[in-house]
């Protein structure tokens, strides 16, 4: 009897884990599938290399290179901004800042990752958007810029919080190695704590932009949503992610439009996916 | 002269104290060993020196504890620390190469000149015994030395940047018998030119390489004298019962 329970706990613990890469793989097919069959209509170089996005009209256009665009400034100006303060904020909490403190900024930088994305886009809206117009005189503040830095409150506690944890897994006697030579606080931060532990610093920021590029509703709440190649950081872009959801709800099933939509889903899969393998490659490399 | 003056050292770390009422006067140009069992305080001792336990969240002081005739509290940490330099027990290469492990500390302390830095080097990897194994191959990764080599490499760096007094924190702990044989070959040499205090949990190596012998005991001082002396009549029957591995 207790064999047979052990037995079958067994088999449900091995179904239930199962379960979880089916789940991916059957997604991963659809997605090939449905996406794949865009390219009945469109040759995969006109597909990412065209530089329209008209897929309702007559004869559709389907280039999806304002997108990418779109995407890549997002998510660039978001790591310019996230990256420094981010590790910026890990060195101060892991190496300066008082337990106390410590405790504070930890919770507080958790509950920013809780704080969910369309409440962070309708801020962003009331408060930055506003602001963004009129501090660089624009007709609209709905830009790439405004996306950027509400992305950057995104990433944050995503870079903070493992950079934190890689700076603190730096074996302490290094530290006291360095203070033994006389080095100051900050040559030690900067000379042996940071470089030490660039692998999970460096893992924490792929992360941290792997969540940017994937993030959809708090981008197409303020950032215009214009599918044309971004001639600066203050104009309206359209990012992947929004310009799927926007769309859709009203695409025809089976018409190329919808295809096409899954066709970008394939695109930033395969982004996303470089990013992640690329952050778990520097993360293991620590170990 | 005395280099170290403590006088009724008192330290905690939060609510445990590790040291009681210790008064020891440092001569410079000796190799002062500390000997005693784990938790005597001989190592919480040693991090007075240079500060270290300044790092140590909880850390307390009373009493009185002097460098070179200056009040160690006073001395700006960084100045002390290079000019008391350590050695710890497990050897720590920094992740470069044994070049720049050494020439780190020097450049730390504003060193620029190029020919300047690898004369240090060369010298520094002399002065411990490790110029001759590693000359060729100076560029390679410190990892890829011997524990014995990594060792010596972390006295080189020590002595790069030129220290007056180098403390040892039981060095050769985990080090076979002939990689601790050199190292304790480099610290007799080192003695014309620097300060040594050496912990160590080996009894015999105070024996071989100390001027005088300290005998730590739950934080207490309980001996202090010449090494013969401590070795062949202690005066305190606690000091003859640990030499002879009563306990400990």
């Amino acid at each position: 009897m207790r064999k047979f329970k052990e037995f079958l706990i067994e088999k449900l613990i091995f179904i239930c884990g199962l379960a979880s890469i089916f789940f991916v793989i059957l997604i991963f097919l659809f997605l090939t599938k449905e996406g794949l069959a865009v390219f009945k209509y469109v040759n995969p170089v006109d597909f990412l290399m065209g530089k329209s996005w008209y897929p309702i009209s007559e004869p559709a256009q389907l280039g999806i290179l304002p997108l990418i665009f779109g995407s890549l400034i997002v998510t660039l100006g978001a790591a310019i901004i996230s990256i420094p303060i981010g590790i910026a904020c890990a060195v101060y909490i892991a190496e300066v800042a008082p337990s106390k403190i410590k405790e504070v900024l930890k919770s507080g930088i958790e509950l920013l990752a809780a704080i969910p994305s369309v409440v962070l886009g309708f801020i962003g809206m009331v408060t930055l958007v506003p602001w963004v117009k009129t501090v660089f005189h624009l007709p609209t503040g709905l830009t790439a810029l405004s996306g950027s830095i509400i992305l950057a409150f995104m990433a944050m506690p995503t870079i903070v919080s493992i950079a934190e944890d890689a700076l603190y897994s730096v074996p302490k006697s290094y530290k006291e190695g360095a203070f033994a030579l006389g080095a100051t606080h900050w040559q030690t931060i900067y000379r042996v704590l940071l470089p030490a532990a660039s692998s999970g610093i460096v893992a924490a920021v792929m992360l941290g932009i792997g969540r940017v590029i994937g993030e959809t509703m708090a981008v197409m709440m303020i950032t215009g949503n214009a599918a044309v190649i971004p001639q600066s950081i203050l104009v309206p872009v359209r990012t992947l992610t929004a310009t799927i959801a926007a769309e859709m709800g009203e695409a025809v099933v089976g018409s190329e439009h919808y295809f096409a939509l899954f066709a970008i889903g394939i695109v930033l899969f395969i982004m996303s996916f470089i990013i992640n393998v690329t952050a778990d490659l520097f993360l293991h490399k620590r170990h | 002269m005395v280099i170290f003056n403590a006088k009724n050292l008192n330290i905690w770390f939060g609510q445990i104290q590790a040291l009681r009422n210790v008064s020891i006067e440092i001569e410079s140009n000796e190799i002062l060993s500390i000997i005693g069992p784990s938790n005597s305080g001989k190592t919480s001792f040693l991090r007075m020196l240079n500060r270290l336990n300044d790092l140590n969240p909880g850390f307390k002081m009373s009493g009185w504890l002097e460098f070179a005739k200056e009040d160690i509290r006073k001395i700006d940490i960084e100045s002390l620390r290079k000019r008391v330099g350590m050695v710890f027990a497990l050897p720590l290469p920094l992740p470069l190469s044994i070049f720049d492990n050494i020439a780190y500390g020097v450049k730390m302390h504003g060193e620029r000149n190029r020919r300047k830095i690898s004369s240090i080097v060369e010298h520094s990897l002399k002065q411990a015994y490790l110029w001759d194994e590693v000359k060729d191959r100076l560029g390679v990764s410190a990892f890829k030395l011997s524990g014995g080599q990594q060792q010596r490499l972390c006295i080189a760096r020590t002595l790069a940047v030129n220290p007056e007094v180098i403390l040892f924190d039981e060095p050769c702990s985990g080090l076979d018998p002939i990689s601790t044989a050199k190292v304790e070959e480099a610290m007799l040499k080192l003695k014309k030119d620097y300060t040594i205090v050496l912990v160590t949990n080996n009894v015999k190596q105070a024996a071989r390489v100390g001027d005088r012998t300290a005998f730590f005991l739950s934080g207490e001082l309980v001996e202090l004298d010449r090494t013969e002396k401590i070795f062949t009549a202690p005066r305190d029957q606690r000091t003859d019962g640990y030499i002879r591995g009563k306990f400990g």
